[in-house]
């Protein structure tokens, strides 16, 4: 590009070449490539990642959540389940207890993607970045890119909680590492659908009013926290197709096993089938925002 | 003949029932300024979005330097530049941040970038600002910052809605600068504004907007010509002189007065001045009191009053006598 020109004397750098129209229409191309998508894609992760360290208090939940919900259920939920069952106390329900937690938080950061979104959306930057030549996924993916390093810190720390209550991972590091992976996979895929939602709500507080519809079926209804056997069994039967069940069990195998069981094959599909529909419908939608 | 910057026909816009643009032709030149004037909700920035791929155009087509902006609006945003109402720079970055960002995303080079940023930030006296967050500045450093973000691809063709509205005057005339310099670098520019006078002082060209139509186009000279040079504004003493008033006024310059019934006082557009002395004498002659008299220049509101027979306070007011009058077109 001849935007790149820099005058060697600083007096005279205010006077950049302003591009001939005729050469400018000229080189105007229709679409964006590829390579630059990514680019611009990246370049909008960049913009998310100085805006989460400015504003350390987006952390809160990635933190805080994982922390405080792994603790709670392992003493309330596990000092009642091994009571019932007769197991060996709460170390006994925490291979079970903490994949499960690791999707919830997972899918509670996913949230926030599509909360972010909407308040950003409003923000007047948007109307520069609708006025630039870029590709329209960018600054809905850009963020989202970003985010992995939330799904990175809760499911981490999910995992740091647990083995300090006594936790004791049969997988061993490389199966944590893979259930980490998965997580953080689906949760991105999943955050698909929350963005589509911050696209087409009216107002930050309608994203999370219709987000909590969603994810409270999605991780509750789940084999996240109880075994599905103890189920009636139309909800049984509900479970078993949650795609959150399937990351649960996979993580579960991974973590606990060492296995890499069709469970994550399941969970992958799922993830896959989610962007599919919902990037382009949230791309989409936000054309028809612009 | 070279492409025109912009060329419309017949854009329209609706929100529901409300028609926001409705049929408007703009042809806009190379190398010139050219004002959009109208009140508030006349649908200039509506127009401006439109032109700019940042709302759909419902009717009518649009083309910049020849591209067709509904079809090809990937290729219409690499051609302009746009500073909105409302500073478009993200709070939370800094101002060289900022200018960074834009430029990756327009496809430069992370050092190129950075270069770019200095020079714009430098041209812009916002080296002092360039490292702190843009909450921190004030509102004409963010309009700045917000036009030298427009010039990072170095557009042929700029786009400005309201740029120097809410600035205090100092502010407002280093703006006027600056679009005269991109203008002498060889830049097309468009704005919006509410102010006569700045469209007097930068526009090449106006176009008045009222309704989201066109109600004329001209020089300045030519706009304020068809409303008089200055105003001569008249109190009455009673009503019911009003007539008589009207007579004299009509006799005296060859123009018929407004009335401007609240304050029970009429205006008279006048060519020059002098013409006022001769008002005056022609009243008083025909003994109509006055209570008071004031010599105005023109404002938007007299050109609005002459142009759509509403003034700019009350664009409702008198909604259907503005869409069956044809509308004028000053040459």
């Amino acid at each position: 590009m001849t935007t790149t020109t820099v005058s060697q004397q600083p007096k005279l750098s205010t006077r950049l070449p302003v591009a001939d129209p005729a050469t400018a229409v000229a080189r105007a191309r229709a679409h964006t490539s590829f390579g630059e998508t990514v680019s611009q894609t990246l370049s909008m992760a960049w913009r998310a990642l100085k805006k989460m360290r400015r504003n350390p208090e987006q952390f809160f939940d990635v933190t805080l959540q994982p922390l405080l919900f792994t603790a709670m259920f392992a003493y309330i939920f596990g000092g009642a389940i091994s009571h019932v069952s007769g197991s060996a106390g709460v170390k006994a329900y925490l291979p079970l207890l903490i994949p499960g937690i690791v999707a919830q938080t997972v899918l509670t950061t996913c949230m926030s993607t599509g909360v972010q979104l909407r308040e950003d959306l409003e923000k007047g930057v948007f109307d520069r970045f609708k006025s630039l030549p870029i590709a329209r996924i960018a600054p809905l993916a850009g963020p989202m890119i970003a985010d992995l390093v939330r799904y990175l810190i809760a499911a981490g720390l999910t995992f740091t909680t647990g083995v300090i209550i006594g936790y004791r991972p049969g997988g061993g590091a490389p199966g944590v590492l893979g259930s980490i992976a998965l997580a953080i996979f689906t949760g991105w895929a999943l955050a698909w659908i929350f963005t589509f939602i911050g696209t087409i709500a009216r107002n930050a507080r309608s994203v999370q009013g219709i987000s909590m519809l969603i994810l409270f079926p999605l991780t509750f209804l789940s084999n996240a926290f109880v075994p599905v056997s103890t189920l009636p069994s139309a909800l049984a039967d509900f479970v078993r197709v949650n795609p959150v069940s399937h990351l649960v069990s996979a993580a579960r195998d991974l973590a606990n096993n060492g296995v890499i069981s069709g469970e994550v094959g399941w969970t992958l599909l799922a993830g896959v089938a989610v962007i599919v529909v919902f990037a382009p419908l949230s791309v989409y939608s936000y054309k028809r925002h612009i | 003949m070279t492409t025109p910057s912009v060329s419309a026909v017949g854009l329209v816009k609706t929100f529901g029932e409300f028609r926001a643009v409705d049929g408007i032709d703009l042809e806009v030149r190379q190398g010139e300024i050219f004002g959009v004037l109208g009140p508030n909700g006349a649908g200039k920035t509506t127009m401006l979005k439109m032109l700019a791929t940042l709302l759909p155009i419902d009717a009518g087509q649009a083309f910049i330097f020849g591209v067709d902006v509904a079809r090809e609006p990937h290729r219409v945003r690499q051609l302009v530049g746009v500073t909105g109402q409302y500073a478009s720079v993200d709070e939370d970055l800094t101002a060289t941040e900022n200018l960074w960002l834009f430029g990756r995303l327009l496809g430069l080079r992370s050092a190129d970038a950075r270069a770019t940023a200095r020079d714009l930030l430098a041209q812009f006296d916002l080296e002092e600002a360039a490292s702190k967050p843009i909450s921190q500045f004030s509102g004409g450093m963010r309009r700045r910052l917000d036009l030298a973000a427009s010039l990072i691809s170095r557009p042929p063709l700029i786009f400005l809605d309201e740029p120097t509205t809410g600035l205090d005057p100092r502010t407002r005339g280093q703006m006027w600068d600056t679009i005269r310099g991109l203008v002498a670098d060889g830049c097309t520019i468009m704005l919006t504004t509410q102010y006569l006078d700045e469209a007097d002082q930068l526009a090449d060209r106006i176009a008045v907007i009222d309704h989201g139509r066109k109600v004329a186009e001209g020089t300045p000279d030519e706009l304020k010509t068809s409303v008089g040079n200055s105003t001569l504004q008249v109190q009455l003493a009673g009503t019911a002189d009003q007539d008589l008033a009207w007579q004299v006024v009509r006799r005296v310059v060859g123009r018929e007065p407004i009335f401007t019934p609240e304050s029970g006082g009429l205006n008279v557009p006048l060519d020059t001045a002098d013409a006022a002395a001769d008002v005056l004498i022609g009243l008083r002659q025909a003994g109509v009191t006055i209570t008071s008299v004031s010599v105005a220049k023109p404002t938007l509101d007299e050109v609005f009053l002459t142009l759509t027979g509403h003034d700019t306070g009350d664009p409702y007011q008198s909604d259907e006598t503005v869409r069956d009058e044809p509308y004028l077109e000053v040459r």
